[in-house]
């Protein structure tokens, strides 16, 4: 059948693309992580703990807070992840799988919370659950879940949809239950993508800043908001970089263990099947409470902000999106001046992360020495904080006056991006079979021909839902943006809403969250004009 | 056909994009402001050389870069002038807040990213000196400011702005009588409508704990503190949390927050429905005064034009500025205010104040002991 073991030593020999192309992509998208990731984490570990001493380190490393906050951050982020994918895989299944009305618009609708800012879906959500204040840790979850249910909702049904779905039936026919066949043959086919979106997830919510802050208190400590405290109020570098050196040995130690999962675990073969219309009364069910579970979850503190963005004074009205033209006297520009820098860093960020993130897959799917680095080395960037790599920037780009560039923030965005276009494609890559490859190269394919024909339109999807999120990461960037936007050229949305909340007034409130229902709405379409080119089963609606 | 739909999402940005130039566009040509107009006359120089000064001079020989906080903001074309006089272009790069600021300048030291920083306040001045971020400069302008402004004594950094951190009140919803006094809120009926900000994490939240420690003394504050705490205070981390999220004008039920003399000015301003009188009030015995600092960056390779910048900056054209756009004041006293700040700022008697050399040896130690008091 098509399982046999994933292709890590028998790629190379498989016919594909041109052993130097691969190798010259592996060494462009590592040459661009060592620039943009590594020098700089470098260089600003290396600043903060010249003349340092081991017993120093040692003291640091051995305080009991340490020890409580790694606990701490590692399990509220597990247990995030644990639920995200929970409640995740079924909605997954449902847009993956079932044609029925409404599909795209919940497709569309589960990445609008990726863009919005922390700080007014924080507040929403305060606002939305009574009990926030007497329950950190469960605020803290519902947050992660609403924020990062589209990266499990995406990557894993964009891979589910293209799953080989005959031993599924072949084990029906042959009397196991669903439950069985779902068990025994889709959840194994899944693993792979269940381990790269889980670990994308974790690590958003490992550095999650801004929900940490507003719902968890001020006395819930993670790495991140310790790295902060440390760097900013207490200007006690050497502990901000000793902490910051834990969260890279976290994220790199998770980094290598899911690669290796994912390459044992790959099941090849892949049939991209048509959307089927439910069949059973379990599908019909799985449909409602997909929908009613996103409505919820993500559409209740959505809906909180949509409501308050029209209020004004005891009426309500469009006001607020109208005065987005108007430069108001606090920010540098005006908040549409604003929206568009961010449309334009947002194509160059995806420009970037897609160029680099292809290069990057084909050398990861190669798994040679570079591929494994990079598998590992492109993550960091979503596990360490934007206060580590923002400083690493200003310390290490001094050169040239790099530090200076406008370009500084989109290709900031795009290292930020770059997981996603490999979390989606390299799993897809993975999982065509070699023997495929083969017959076509039999038959006279030329490499390139069958990169092209066999390859292409299986990396293509993933690379679709890789740039959809590295917009939207773009878009809804604010952490290392707020460190290397200097002027008004690079004044995105994210920074202008910050910065109309921290002025009183009820007009720069309102126009807070209108520009944030805008970013809102920029991103669905974005997911839903993606959506219409991705092709699977568009025919079905 | 599949390879053009590829290019449907490029497209469709790029239309929204221009769609959003566009409609800025006729907005500007709608409603023309003072400062487009300063740009129009250099535009038009050409054809009214009589008045002002040819375009070769408008041609700047050099940048001079200020690093300053996100709080940062100024008129349009306000820097023009200051271009025309001395031929310095100036590029303003924002940093984060005033913490933030400080710590990549001390990260950035020998190298830094601009020749002069605007933002370190009293609270963090005395760090940022002894980290010895600033090259000495002395403006000739100071004469029109008033001493008790110069808080470091070897003119390494120049007082630009000032403002209080004062407890503000929602009149309307306070229940009760309206406090007249931070004594008040010890009481538990009124520190249970109280937020306030971690003064580990918030200028304005450490600014208020330094207010108390001022007001009630090294040995007095931890029982002022006690009973808020037992009163019920709320502590968010952040400003935009507190009085956007528990205060009232963000649909919460705290009426009494920490902010600043001025937030009922811009409660004004910013108003939605028409006021005849700012909806919040203010405490005045419990302010503590923030100093805004500007400083010439060691290792610029620029200086003169750094201080050509700072004296622009003291002088009267920005001085007249900072109120309607940063919420705080000019500390040259012969710059009159806006309309707006005399009807509905409130004016401060004795503001609060502690010597910077003694906040930051105590910083940790007090927002430590605070955190055991409040946070429990």
């Amino acid at each position: 059948m098509g399982r046999d073991r994933a292709p890590v030593t028998t790629a190379s020999r498989t016919p594909g693309l041109n052993p130097w192309v691969v190798r010259v992509a592996g060494l462009l998208a590592a040459g661009f992580i060592t620039a943009m990731v590594v020098w700089p984490l470098v260089a600003v570990l290396r600043r903060s703990l010249t003349g340092v001493g081991p017993s120093r380190i040692g003291e640091i490393l051995t305080r009991s807070s340490t020890a409580d906050v790694v606990v701490f951050t590692v399990m509220q982020a597990l247990a995030s992840t644990a639920v995200t994918l929970i409640i995740g895989l079924p909605v997954a299944y449902v847009v993956a799988k079932l044609a029925f009305n409404g599909r795209s618009v919940l497709r569309a609708a589960v990445i609008v919370p990726f863009v919005l800012p922390t700080v007014v879906v924080a507040a929403a959500i305060k606002a939305t659950l009574d009990s926030a204040a007497d329950a950190p840790l469960f605020a803290i979850i519902y947050a992660h879940v609403f924020f990062n249910l589209a990266v499990v909702v995406r990557v894993v049904g964009g891979y589910w949809s293209q799953l080989d779905s005959r031993q599924v039936e072949a084990a029906r026919m042959l009397g196991a239950s669903p439950w069985q066949a779902w068990r025994t043959i889709t959840l194994r086919q899944l693993r792979p993508v269940l381990f790269g979106s889980g670990l994308l997830v974790f690590l958003f919510c490992f550095t999650s800043y801004g929900v940490i802050r507003v719902l968890g208190g001020v006395r819930t400590a993670t790495l991140e908001t310790e790295i902060h405290r440390y760097a900013i109020a207490r200007a006690e570098f050497d502990v901000a970089a000793v902490l910051a050196a834990l969260q890279l040995l976290v994220v790199l130690t998770l980094a290598w263990l899911s690669a290796r999962f994912q390459r044992r675990y790959t099941v090849v073969g892949n049939r991209p099947r048509r959307l089927h219309r439910p069949t059973s009364g379990f599908d019909r069910l799985l449909i409602t409470g997909s929908t009613l579970t996103v409505a919820v979850v993500q559409g209740l503190p959505v809906m909180a902000m949509v409501g308050q963005s029209v209020r004004v004074g005891d009426g309500f009205g469009l006001d607020h999106y109208r005065g987005l033209f108007d430069r108001v006297d606090v920010l540098p520009v005006s908040a549409a001046e604003a929206v568009a820098n961010s449309i334009l860093f947002a194509v160059g960020a995806t420009v970037v992360a897609v160029t680099v993130g292809l290069a990057a897959a084909v050398a990861i799917h190669r798994g040679d020495g570079v591929g494994r680095w990079l598998e590992a080395f492109a993550l960091v960037p979503l596990g360490v904080s934007a206060v580590t790599l923002g400083f690493g920037y200003l310390v290490a780009f001094t050169v040239l006056d790099l530090r200076e560039s406008i370009w500084l923030v989109p290709v900031a965005h795009a290292v930020v991006g770059l997981p996603f276009v490999i979390a989606a494609t390299v799993p897809a890559l993975r999982s065509i079979g070699r023997r495929i490859r083969e017959a076509a190269a039999v038959l006279g394919a030329s490499p390139a021909m069958v990169w092209r024909t066999i390859d292409w339109p299986v990396a293509r999807r993933g690379m679709l839902t890789g740039a959809g999120f590295s917009a939207a990461v773009s878009l809804g960037e604010f952490g290392a943006t707020s460190f290397l936007a200097r002027g008004e050229d690079s004044f995105t949305a994210p920074l202008a809403i910050f910065r109309l909340l921290s002025t009183p007034g009820q007009q720069l409130r309102g126009q807070a969250l209108a520009l944030s229902v805008v970013l809102g709405l920029m991103v669905a379409v974005l997911a839903a004009v993606v959506e219409r080119n991705r092709g699977d089963g568009a025919t079905l609606l | 056909m599949r390879k053009l739909s590829v290019w449907i999402p490029a497209i469709t940005m790029a239309v929204a994009m221009v769609l959003v130039a566009c409609g800025d566009d006729g907005d500007d040509g709608a409603a023309p402001s003072e400062a487009d107009q300063t740009a129009g006359d250099t535009d038009t120089a050409e054809s009214d050389d009589a008045e002002e000064p040819t375009p070769e001079a408008v041609e700047p020989e050099t940048t001079v870069r200020l690093l300053t906080h996100d709080s940062f903001s100024v008129s349009d074309g306000l820097f023009d002038q200051f271009t025309l006089d001395t031929g310095i272009d100036v590029e303003v790069v924002k940093g984060g807040d005033a913490g933030e600021l400080v710590s990549r300048a001390i990260l950035t030291a020998g190298e830094p990213e601009a020749d002069v920083m605007f933002g370190v306040d009293n609270t963090f001045l005395q760090r940022a000196l002894d980290a010895e971020l600033f090259e000495p400069y002395r403006s000739g302008v100071l004469d029109s400011i008033p001493d008790e402004f110069e808080l470091d004594p070897d003119n390494q950094v120049t007082p630009i702005d000032y403002g209080d951190v004062c407890v503000n009140y929602w009149r309307s919803e306070v229940d009760g009588e309206v406090p007249t006094s931070i004594d008040d809120l010890a009481q538990p009926e009124y520190a249970a409508q109280f937020v306030t900000m971690d003064p580990e994490a918030s200028s304005p939240g450490f600014a208020f704990l330094l207010a108390t420690i001022a007001k009630y003394g090294e040995d007095g504050w931890q029982d002022y503190w006690r009973q808020v705490a037992d009163g019920g205070v709320a502590v968010t981390s952040g400003w935009s949390d507190a009085y956007y999220g528990e205060f009232i004008p963000g649909g919460g039920d705290k009426a009494i927050v920490t902010s600043y003399a001025t937030s009922p000015v811009a409660e004004m301003i910013f108003a939605t429905v028409d006021y005849d009188e700012p909806p919040t009030g203010v405490l005045t015995d419990g302010c503590f005064r923030q100093i805004e600092f500007a400083g010439v960056l060691a290792g610029t390779d620029n200086p003169e034009a750094a201080g050509a910048l700072i004296d622009f900056m003291v002088g009267p054209e920005f001085q007249a500025d900072i109120p309607l756009n940063m919420f705080v004041f000019p500390v040259n006293e012969s710059v009159p205010v806006p309309d707006a700040f005399d009807q509905w700022a409130t004016t401060v008697e004795n503001p609060l104040t502690l010597d910077p050399i003694e906040i930051e040896a105590n910083r940790s130690r007090w927002t430590e002991e605070w955190a055991e008091i409040v946070l429990r």
